[in-house]
């Protein structure tokens, strides 16, 4: 991983110094332990800000269609990449003024999880090939990678780059085995059952909207939520407010998402959103046979149709 | 199962496109429909430009059932309306069903002229199922949580 880091900031020096980019999009070493957060370089000087480790979890693409005509570099993960494709597939964002130094990812670590796993604070991580060591006042605990991945790492079937200019890094090999795990799982469960969970979890939504600004598809000037003539969704936390908000919020992604799970690492309450874009992926797949940001010349299953999609459903 | 109040009749909403039902006799058609209970139309220049939160509102407010009325396949008076309705009818139909909302709630049917009757016995079937159910409790808002300064 520190030779990832290392090409990553020879990468963004090259870039910088010869004036090809305007700036660099990656993560530097956050304020908090377990977070790396995103960074924008735009001084070669400062290229050695840049690090790469399990704690990059932000999707970098969120930021593309807010950078107007500047020339941008970024960093791309296979979840990165896969939204910066659903993005310029959208017309959103321009190829041509896009590099995308692309890496093979080692899926990330989640905080919370990690949190969980001490008591006491964690005041320091520290990451040693398969292992995070956590350090807080008295205590250090050693903790196996592997336990600790984000939810939609753990079951994600892109983790190399679908587009870049430079791959930095070995590709590594893709496991689509467990995908819609998660998904078949809770489809098994009663309707009411089902019902009953999307109830509880949704009922501590706070209305910050983390969700979605995170996601790099949400990209509407003025969101459904925010109108107010007609006003779809009124202020507050009323209860069928925040269910229809979460209906619609996933349901927009119908198509369009990239499974990276912006949205449920976003969230300030831990509300498990991941489960209801990853349904409508797998949706998409079984009806249409599409998956997002993986083709620059497909378009989104819900812009065309084709006279033989499936209708059995309509009376 | 949930409990009915004994004077509980279903509310039914039906989205329909403009151009599938425009005869006078297809008029009759819906005004039988909506003798058998609460049923109100609302009438859309076709089935694809039904947002899929028309149907989340309509759950929302209280209704029981909500039909999804729009022209055949080929039929569609602006070529393609309905072809992309389709898509967007199919992913939302089977989201619902897994969120848990009861799958007969929400149903889909193509209406041409030429169908007379169809529509009030789609209506028909719809309440019928509705009523097995019972009031819709998933996804409505009581009376009595309006915010103020809605109607």
């Amino acid at each position: 991983m520190k030779d990832v880091q290392r090409r990553i900031r020879e990468e963004a020096r090259r870039l910088l110094s010869e004036g090809l980019v305007d700036v660099v999009i990656g993560f530097e070493k956050g304020t908090l332990p377990l977070h790396s957060t995103p960074v924008f370089i735009r001084d070669a000087a400062d290229v050695d800000r840049l690090v790469w480790d399990s704690f990059c979890g932000n999707n970098l693409a969120t930021y593309l269609p807010k950078m107007g005509d500047q020339r941008v570099a970024v960093v791309a993960k296979g979840c990165d990449s896969r939204a910066i494709v659903a993005l310029i597939v959208e017309k959103q964002i321009a190829r041509e003024k896009l590099t995308i130094i692309g890496v093979p990812c080692q899926r990330m670590i989640d905080p919370h999880k990690v949190v969980k796993a001490v008591e006491g604070e964690i005041l320091e991580a520290e990451e040693r090939d398969e292992e995070i060591v956590v350090r807080g006042e008295g205590f250090e605990k050693i903790l196996r990678r592997e336990d600790y991945l984000s939810r939609a790492c753990e079951t994600c079937a892109h983790r190399n780059p679908v587009l870049y200019d430079v791959l930095v890094g070995d590709e590594v090999e893709e496991d689509a085995s467990s995908r819609y795990a998660d998904v078949e799982s809770f489809e098994a469960k009663p309707p009411d059952e089902r019902w009953a969970y999307f109830e509880r979890q949704v009922s501590r939504c706070i209305r910050c909207y983390a969700c979605r600004e995170a996601c790099p598809m949400c990209y509407c000037e003025e969101c459904f939520v925010d109108h107010t003539r007609p006003r779809w969704i009124w202020p507050g936390v009323h209860p069928s407010d925040i269910q229809i908000w979460h209906i619609v919020r996933a349901y927009h992604q119908t198509g369009r998402c990239v499974e990276c799970g912006a949205c449920e690492r976003a969230c300030p309450m831990e509300i498990p959103l991941l489960y209801l874009t990853k349904k409508l992926c797998q949706e998409v797949w079984e009806l249409y046979g599409f998956e997002a940001g993986m083709s620059l010349e497909e378009l989104p299953p819900l812009a065309t149709f084709s006279p033989e999609d499936e209708e059995g459903f309509i009376r | 199962m949930n409990e009915k109040p004994s004077d509980w009749e279903p509310r039914v909403l039906a989205f329909m496109c403009n151009w599938c039902l425009y005869t006078k006799a297809d008029q009759a058609d819906i005004a039988k429909a909506q003798e058998l209970s609460d049923v109100q139309v609302v009438k859309v220049p076709c089935s694809g430009r039904i947002n899929p939160l028309f149907i989340l509102k309509a759950l929302e407010e209280g209704h029981d059932g909500v039909l999804v009325v729009g022209c055949h396949p080929g039929d569609c008076h602006y070529k393609e309306g309905n072809y992309l309705g389709r898509r967007k009818f199919a992913t939302l139909k089977s989201f619902l069903e897994y969120l848990g909302i009861e799958e007969e709630r929400v149903r889909f049917a193509w209406v041409s002229p030429a169908e007379r009757g169809k529509f009030s016995g789609l209506v028909r079937e719809l309440i019928a199922d509705v009523k097995k159910l019972g009031p819709a409790r998933k996804l409505t808002r009581s009376p009595a949580q309006k915010v103020k300064g809605e109607r």
